[in-house]
């Protein structure tokens, strides 16, 4: 990946991709932080899979408030290093940490009930997918394309991304 | 690297993008609240919250046990008291459900609960098996648990300040008017009594004794009942014409074929004093362990069940005794020889019965209260209260939905401010509960809020907070929720609906008068307690 020569369209196409993923993580982050009432409490107090019985134990009363806290600040992070291309690879990790959670506390995997799910999945679904996305974006940032990275690291080599 | 407006774009680009997502988030879910916020301003409705209990100071109330079967149990759990067997069953459970990995939380809601200033001194039981657990559960180095062969023992004996009574029916009233009498302080499961004579004879004793009479309707100590009655004294619902409740049950446990222990016989069992006031029969296992099933010694489901869901719309709406009732139903779910109906409706009418109306004065006046159960079906049928301006479903949680006709809100409707599907007010004090659940028998209770309500978030057992109120009212005096004006109206209601039933005819009240209108040759107690054979001959195994 070092040495891909990234054409215009490939830059543009990702910078789109960062752009989407870091819009969908700030929203669901300003949403949580601005309704006082919304809680994780549903999602792990629900959990599925193999990992059930750690979720369900983050819902208890000391820990629940840390959790949600942690998840909005977490989302608001990811989405904004990724809007404005900048620690980009921080927030692609940030986001892979927390779509992997969410996959893990509600897996697709067959013989499982699909709670709040707008579609039918095996395996795959689209926490899995937007995680795949997120990794792409780790290791190929984009900031020096569109971002406040281009403001502040000068280069030349403005389309040979390292 | 030159600053050019292509460069700046390129740089500085991601921020009106930031600006304009953040401000969409914000926006959106404070308009939104807002708008919830304007419908709540305009209901009003206060959540309520639990009444403070003085403590209960001095001495322990010392107390004596009377029927240690499956309600007896439960009740001492609910004063802090559990039996050994009880403690190792859950421990088995608990772990069952770890190994499944779902939720079971019994055990440590009864560890939990705080301790009440109380000392079981005594039981009394007429099975053997049963005085015996609780007495080896029980005592301790400092005290050890009393047995009394009977309940007058008991009360004569100045041992016990209290007594709880937990035994068929038609011992309740004969053993609350005897601890009444010497200022004995009673609480006693419902129905309260079991013939219309001992309803109105005990309400008299009551009233002449020092001593507090609390009657086991434990759901009036529901958090979201006190609210729904803030949501009907408010007017939300408008004029409430309808009221409709259920029961649906389809287990042999929920249908009273409770097992049957293998020790039971005339050696363990002081058969004469099972029956009592009841018609003399030779020694019956069936009859001592399933005796919700006849009309001797219980009431069936009007007396069983209609009650607590009587009681729960009494304590929301205060509607008192009904001035008519009718009742249908029949053996259809269980031919196994009970002659108590399995299938019972009732429709219990109000003519008098108000609310305060958005329309006119005058042009609405009177509610029907429909109760409809059977125990051959497990669908839940939520609990509706109908009015002109919305509906509210009650249970441990309320719903309230804007009718599209509402005169009240007929403005809010018209500008979508409101919309006849969506609720406009929604209450759930266990938000942010966890429950395990256990049988199917227990979920059926604690959907209609009669096992626990929420105080904070947290699951607290409805009985524990009515026996506090009781115990905190003997030791420092006060009113309790359901004293004997409220059993005089949820027994006299139990037994109209029954005699109803048995009668196949209208049963009236003379409010003036305080008796159930009389009819021309009938005797209505012989009538109630009449136990005719039984229906059917399929019995579940006798000993289970």
């Amino acid at each position: 990946m070092s040495h891909l020569q990234m054409n215009r369209r490939l830059g543009g196409a990702l910078v789109l991709l960062r752009i989407l993923i870091g819009w969908h993580f700030l929203y669901e982050g300003i949403v949580k932080l601005y309704n006082p009432d919304w809680t994780s409490f549903g999602y792990l107090a629900s959990a599925q899979g193999p990992f059930k019985e750690v979720f369900a134990s983050l819902a208890s009363d000391s820990l629940l408030p840390w959790v949600d806290t942690l998840n909005w600040l977490a989302l608001v992070f990811v989405g904004i290093t990724l809007i404005l291309g900048i620690f980009e690879k921080a927030g692609a990790i940030a986001g892979m940490g927390l779509l992997a959670l969410y996959y893990l506390a509600h897996p697709s995997l067959p013989g499982l009930t699909q709670l709040n799910t707008e579609g039918s999945y095996w395996l795959v679904n689209k926490n899995l997918i937007e995680l795949a996305a997120c990794w792409i974006l780790f290791l190929q940032p984009t900031g020096q394309l569109f971002g406040l990275n281009r403001v502040f690291v000068k280069t030349t080599s403005k389309t040979e991304l390292s | 690297m030159s600053w050019t407006r292509r460069e700046a774009l390129l740089g500085l680009g991601g921020i009106p993008i930031l600006g304009a997502v953040w401000w969409a988030g914000a926006a959106g879910t404070v308009g939104k609240k807002r708008a919830r916020n304007a419908i709540l301003e305009t209901l009003n409705i206060q959540p309520s919250l639990p009444a403070a209990v003085q403590g209960i100071g001095g001495e322990p109330v010392k107390l004596g046990i009377i029927g240690f079967g499956i309600r007896g149990e439960q009740l001492c759990r609910s004063l802090g008291y559990a039996t050994d067997e009880w403690i190792a069953a859950m421990e088995e459970e608990a772990a069952l459900a770890r190994e499944e990995g779902r939720p079971f939380t019994a055990l440590e809601d009864f560890h939990n609960q705080e301790p009440l200033n109380i000392r079981i001194v005594g039981v009394c039981d007429i099975f053997d098996v049963r005085a015996e657990k609780a007495i080896r559960s029980f005592s301790d180095e400092e005290v050890r648990v009393k047995r009394y062969a009977t309940h007058q023992e008991m009360i004569a004996s100045g041992e016990v300040e209290a007594v709880v009574i937990a035994t068929p029916d038609h011992w309740h009233a004969p053993m609350a008017m005897e601890a009444l009498r010497n200022n004995v302080h009673v609480y006693v499961e419902k129905p309260m009594t079991h013939t219309l004579s001992e309803t109105y004879e005990l309400r008299e004793v009551a009233r002449n004794s020092r001593a507090v009479l609390q009657v086991g309707h434990q759901h009036r100590q529901t958090l979201s009942f006190k609210t729904a009655r803030d949501i009907v004294d408010k007017g939300i619902l408008g004029h409430v014409s309808l009221i409709t409740t259920n029961t649906n049950r389809n287990d042999d446990n929920g249908a009273w074929n409770y097992d049957i222990h293998p020790d039971a016989s005339p050696d363990t069992i002081d058969w004469s004093q099972f029956l009592g006031n009841a018609p003399e029969i030779p020694f019956n296992k069936n009859h001592f362990f399933r005796w919700r099933k006849w009309w001797a010694y219980g009431s069936g489901l009007s007396g069983d069940l209609l009650t607590h869901d009587y009681d729960r719309l009494n304590c929301v709406l205060g509607m008192g005794i009904p001035s008519s009732v009718m009742a249908s139903g029949g053996i259809y779910t269980h031919r196994d020889g009970r002659n108590v109906p399995d299938v019972f409706q009732a429709n219990m009418e109000f003519p008098d019965f108000n609310t305060r109306g958005s329309q006119p004065s005058g042009k609405a006046k009177g509610m029907t209260f429909v109760y409809s159960a059977t125990l051959g079906n497990g669908l839940s049928r939520p609990t509706m209260l109908m009015g002109h301006d919305g509906s509210m479903e009650l249970g441990n949680q309320l719903t309230v939905w804007p009718d599209g006709r509402s005169t009240r809100y007929a403005e809010m409707l018209e500008s979508g401010k409101m919309e006849p599907q969506s609720p406009i007010y929604h209450y759930n004090p266990a938000a942010t509960a966890l429950d395990g659940v256990s049988s199917a028998t227990s979920q059926y209770f604690a959907d209609k809020g009669l096992m626990w309500t929420y105080i904070d978030g947290k699951r607290v057992d409805s009985t524990f907070l009515h026996m506090r109120e009781w115990l905190s009212a003997i030791r420092n005096g006060g009113e309790v929720s359901c004293g004997i004006q409220e059993g005089f109206e949820e027994a006299i209601s139990a037994h109209m609906a029954g005699l109803s039933w048995k009668l196949g005819r209208r049963i009236e009240w003379d409010r003036e008068a305080q008796r159930v209108v009389p009819i021309e040759g009938v005797d209505l107690d012989a009538a109630l307690c009449y136990s005719p054979p039984g229906i059917g001959q399929f019995a579940p195994d006798l000993v289970g």
